[in-house]
C-alpha cells in the first residue's frame, strides 16, 4: 500500500491548509523500528482521510533532550527556529506519536510564543474511532492475546494520559492485564532526560531489565507501548532475558493498524 | 534568600490543593496501610490541641479543667475521643519505631539518613510518646481522684467517664495514695506542657517541621503539568536578539540594575525560594527515593538526598554564609547522582506534600552544562548533532522524510 504522505510545503504551493499537522519526531524520521510506527500510524490516517501534513525536511527536534540534559541555549534555539516554521504555516494542531515532543510542544512551547492544540496519536486514534471514522468492528488479529500497557513518563506522569491508550487496546479481541506499578506508579523505561543518549550511570541493573521484568510477569505476549524510546528499552529489554519468540514490543498504532488490517 | 518564582496565580486551586494534600493527605493514601496509622497521628496531634488550650487556660487562670462545668457532656465526649485518638495514635507510634528501628524497612535504613536523620526520627517518635504518656497520666490519675472526692475539679465524688481514663485510671493507679495520684496529676499536667515547648522549640531544627510547613508548601505547589519544564528568561532574551534580523550587532546593551545571575544552580541562593522551601518541608520518608527508578536500579542518586543536601547546605549557609568555599553541588551533591535522574516524575508525583526534587536537578545540570560545560561525553555529542542537523543523532535535515519512500 502506498503511503499518502503529503508536506506542508506542497500544500501550501496547493492553496490548501491541513487540518492537523503530524509532527514526526526525530525516533520517528530515523529510526528503524520507530519508522515502522510512524507508517502504521499514517496508514490509518490514510484510510480515515484525515487531512493532514508533515513538515518534512523543515522539521527539527524539539529541543527536549537539550532542555533536559540542561542545555537551555541550545533548546530554545530549536524552540524558536520550530515556533517560526509552525506559526510560517498557521499550524493550530498538532499531533505526534511521541510523548517527549507531545510534552514539549504542548507545555513547553507556549511560553516562547508558540501555540498550538497538541494531542498524542492514541488520542487522535481513540478520537477516529468514536466518531466512526475508523471501525474495528469483529478484528481478531489478537484474538486470545493478552496485552499490557506501558506507560510512558511524558504521557502518563508528565500529561496525565493514561486513558486513551488503554481505551484503544480494550477495542481488541485481546485482555489487557496491567504490571504491578502502572499508571500514576508506572515505572520508567530509562530513557528519558537525555539518558536515551549515553550509557546510564553505574548501578546494579539496567533500568529497561527491571521494566521488562514487570512486564514478564504480567505474562502478557504483547508489550503495548505509546513512545518510540519506550519501545526500544523494551524490546531490548525482552531480547536481553531472551523472550523476543514469545513477547513482542509494539506501539498502540501498530495494534490498531493491524486490527483494521491496513 | 532564592530566587524569584511566581506561584501567586490560580488561588483558588491552591486553596484546593492545600486543602486536599496537606489537609486532606491524599497523597499519603497511595499506601493505605503507613497513609491510616499518620492519619491516626495527625488527627490526635490536630484534636489534642483542644485540650493543650485547656491546660495552658487553667495555668494561666488557676483553675482546674475550666471547661468540665460549662461544656458538661460535650466535655466528656471531647476528651472522650481525643483518648481514643490518643491510643490509635499511640499504637501508630510504637509501629513507626518498629518499623525503623526493628524491621528495618530499607526506604526508612537507607545510608543518607545514618546518623543525626535517623536519630532526629527516633526522637520525634519518643517525644510523641511522652506527649502520650503524659496526657493518660493525668487524666487516669483525675479520674480515680474524682472517683474518691479528692480531684481539684469538684469537692465530691464523682466520675468524668472518659472513653480511656475511666478503666486505664483504676486500673494503673487504683493502688495509690490520694497525696501520690496528685503528684502523678500534676507530673503529667506539667509532662505534658513541658513536652509541648520542648517540642515547638525543636522542630525547626527538625524534618518534623513538616507538621507545619507541608501547609504553605502545597498551596505553593507546582500547578502545571509535570512535564513542563521552567523557562529561562535570560536565555529567551538572548535568543531573540540572536534570531532578530534587525537587531544591531553592536548596539550597546540597555542598562539594566539586575544583578547578573549563574546559569542554573550551583548553590543554595541560586535555587528558587520554593525550592528552599521544599527542603524545609521535606519528612525523610523516602517515598520519592523508594519509587526513583535510578536508585531501584542502585545508581546514587536519591531524591530524598537532593532534598536532605539542600537543607543542609541551607542550614550552612545560614550560619557561616556563602563565601565558604563550599557549595552544593560538589560538596553535598555529586555530578553522578543528578545525571542518573531519567526526569520520569516518579519522585514528584510520590511526595505526599508536593515536593519537586526533580526541578533542583535540572537546574544543578542546567549549571554544569552552561557554566563548566561539563557533561557525559555523549551528551556533547547529542548537542552537537541537534544543533547541527537538528536531531540527536547524526542524520542529515533533509534525510527526514525518506521513511515516507522506503519499504517497509
Amino acid at each position: 500500500m502506498n503511503l499518502n504522505v503529503p508536506t506542508m510545503s506542497e500544500m501550501l504551493a496547493k492553496g490548501e491548509t491541513p487540518e492537523i499537522l503530524f509532527w514526526v519526531g526525530c525516533a520517528g524520521s530515523f529510526d528503524d523500528r520507530a519508522k515502522k510506527i510512524t507508517k502504521a500510524l499514517v496508514k490509518i490516517l490514510n484510510n480515515c482521510k484525515v487531512n493532514f501534513a508533515v513538515l518534512g525536511a523543515e522539521e527539527s527536534c524539539t529541543g527536549d533532550p537539550a532542555r533536559r540534559a540542561g542545555n537551555e541555549f541550545t533548546f530554545q534555539m530549536q524552540a524558536m527556529m520550530n515556533i517560526q516554521v509552525l506559526d510560517g504555516y498557521q499550524v493550530k494542531k498538532i499531533v505526534t506519536a511521541c510523548p517527549h515532543c507531545f510534552n514539549t510542544l504542548k507545555n513547553e512551547y507556549p511560553e516562547l510564543g508558540g501555540n498550538y492544540e497538541v494531542i498524542h496519536h492514541t488520542q487522535l486514534i481513540q478520537d477516529l474511532i468514536n466518531t466512526g471514522k475508523l471501525s474495528l468492528e469483529g478484528n481478531q488479529t489478537f484474538k486470545g492475546k493478552k496485552i499490557t500497557f506501558h506507560d510512558p513518563c511524558y504521557l502518563g506522569r508528565a500529561n496525565d494520559v493514561y486513558e486513551a491508550p488503554r481505551a484503544l487496546i480494550e477495542r481488541l479481541d485481546a485482555e489487557l492485564v496491567e504490571m504491578k506499578r502502572c499508571k500514576t506508579n508506572g515505572l520508567c523505561c530509562g530513557a528519558g532526560g537525555a539518558q536515551m543518549f549515553k550509557e546510564a550511570e553505574k548501578g546494579n541493573k539496567e533500568i529497561n531489565l527491571e521494566r521488562t521484568e514487570d512486564a514478564i510477569e504480567t505474562a502478557a505476549n504483547i508489550i503495548a507501548t505509546g513512545c518510540p524510546f519506550c519501545n526500544t528499552m523494551m524490546t531490548d529489554g525482552v531480547k536481553n532475558f531472551n523472550k523476543e519468540n514469545e513477547i513482542v514490543v509494539m506501539d498502540v498504532a501498530e495494534l490498531i493498524a493491524n486490527a483494521a488490517e491496513l | 534568600m532564592g530566587r524569584a518564582i511566581d506561584r501567586s496565580d490560580r488561588p483558588s486551586e491552591r486553596w484546593k490543593t492545600m486543602f486536599l494534600v496537606a489537609f486532606g493527605q491524599k497523597k499519603m493514601f497511595s499506601r493505605p496501610f503507613v497513609a491510616l496509622l499518620h492519619l491516626a497521628l495527625y488527627s490526635a496531634f490536630v484534636i489534642t490541641q483542644i485540650e493543650l488550650l485547656e491546660i495552658m487556660v487553667d495555668g494561666f487562670t488557676g483553675h482546674h479543667r475550666i471547661f468540665y462545668e460549662s461544656l458538661g457532656s460535650l466535655y466528656t465526649f471531647a476528651i472522650s475521643f481525643i483518648e481514643v485518638l490518643s491510643v490509635l495514635a499511640f499504637i501508630a507510634t510504637i509501629i513507626f519505631l518498629a518499623r525503623r528501628n526493628l524491621l528495618k524497612l530499607p526506604r526508612l535504613n537507607m545510608k543518607e539518613l545514618a546518623g543525626w536523620p535517623k536519630k532526629d526520627a527516633n526522637l520525634i517518635l519518643i517525644m510523641e510518646l511522652i506527649l502520650i504518656l503524659c496526657i493518660f497520666t493525668m487524666n487516669g490519675t483525675d479520674e480515680v481522684l474524682y472517683g474518691r472526692g479528692g480531684s481539684h475539679v469538684a469537692f465530691e465524688k464523682g466520675h468524668f467517664g472518659f472513653a480511656v481514663s475511666s478503666w486505664f485510671g483504676p486500673l494503673v493507679f487504683d493502688g495509690l495514695t490520694v497525696e501520690t495520684l496528685r503528684v502523678l496529676e500534676r507530673i503529667g499536667w506539667w509532662g505534658h506542657l513541658t513536652m509541648v515547648f520542648v517540642f515547638l522549640n525543636y522542630l525547626p531544627y527538625s524534618k518534623h517541621l513538616h507538621i507545619l510547613l507541608a501547609f504553605p508548601n502545597t498551596y505553593f505547589s507546582n500547578l502545571n503539568a509535570k512535564g513542563k519544564i521552567s523557562n529561562m528568561e535570560a536565555v529567551t532574551q538572548e535568543v531573540k536578539l540572536m534570531m532578530d534580523p534587525t537587531a544591531d550587532p553592536y548596539a550597546a546593551t540597555e542598562p539594566s540594575d539586575a544583578v547578573p545571575q549563574r546559569f542554573g544552580a550551583k548553590d543554595v541562593n541560586d535555587l528558587t525560594w520554593k525550592n528552599l522551601l521544599d527542603a524545609y518541608s521535606c519528612t525523610e520518608c523516602g517515598r520519592c527515593t523508594s519509587a526513583c527508578p535510578a536508585n531501584q536500579t542502585g545508581k546514587l542518586l536519591s531524591p530524598r538526598k537532593i532534598m536532605m543536601d539542600t537543607r543542609d547546605r541551607l542550614m550552612e549557609v545560614g550560619e557561616g554564609g556563602l563565601e565558604d568555599g563550599k557549595s552544593l553541588l560538589g560538596d553535598y551533591i555529586t555530578e553522578e547522582e543528578i545525571w542518573a535522574c531519567t526526569s520520569c516524575n516518579a519522585c514528584v508525583q510520590e511526595c505526599p506534600v508536593n515536593i519537586d526534587p526533580l526541578s533542583i536537578i535540572i537546574d544543578l545540570r542546567r549549571y554544569l552544562v552552561m557554566e563548566e560545560s561539563k557533561m557525559p561525553t555523549e551528551l556533547t555529542g547529542m548537542l552537537t548533532n541537534i544543533e547541527n542537523n537538528g536531531a540527536p543523532w547524526q542524520f542529515a535535515q533533509s534525510d527526514r522524510l525518506n521513511w515516507a519512500q522506503e519499504e517497509s
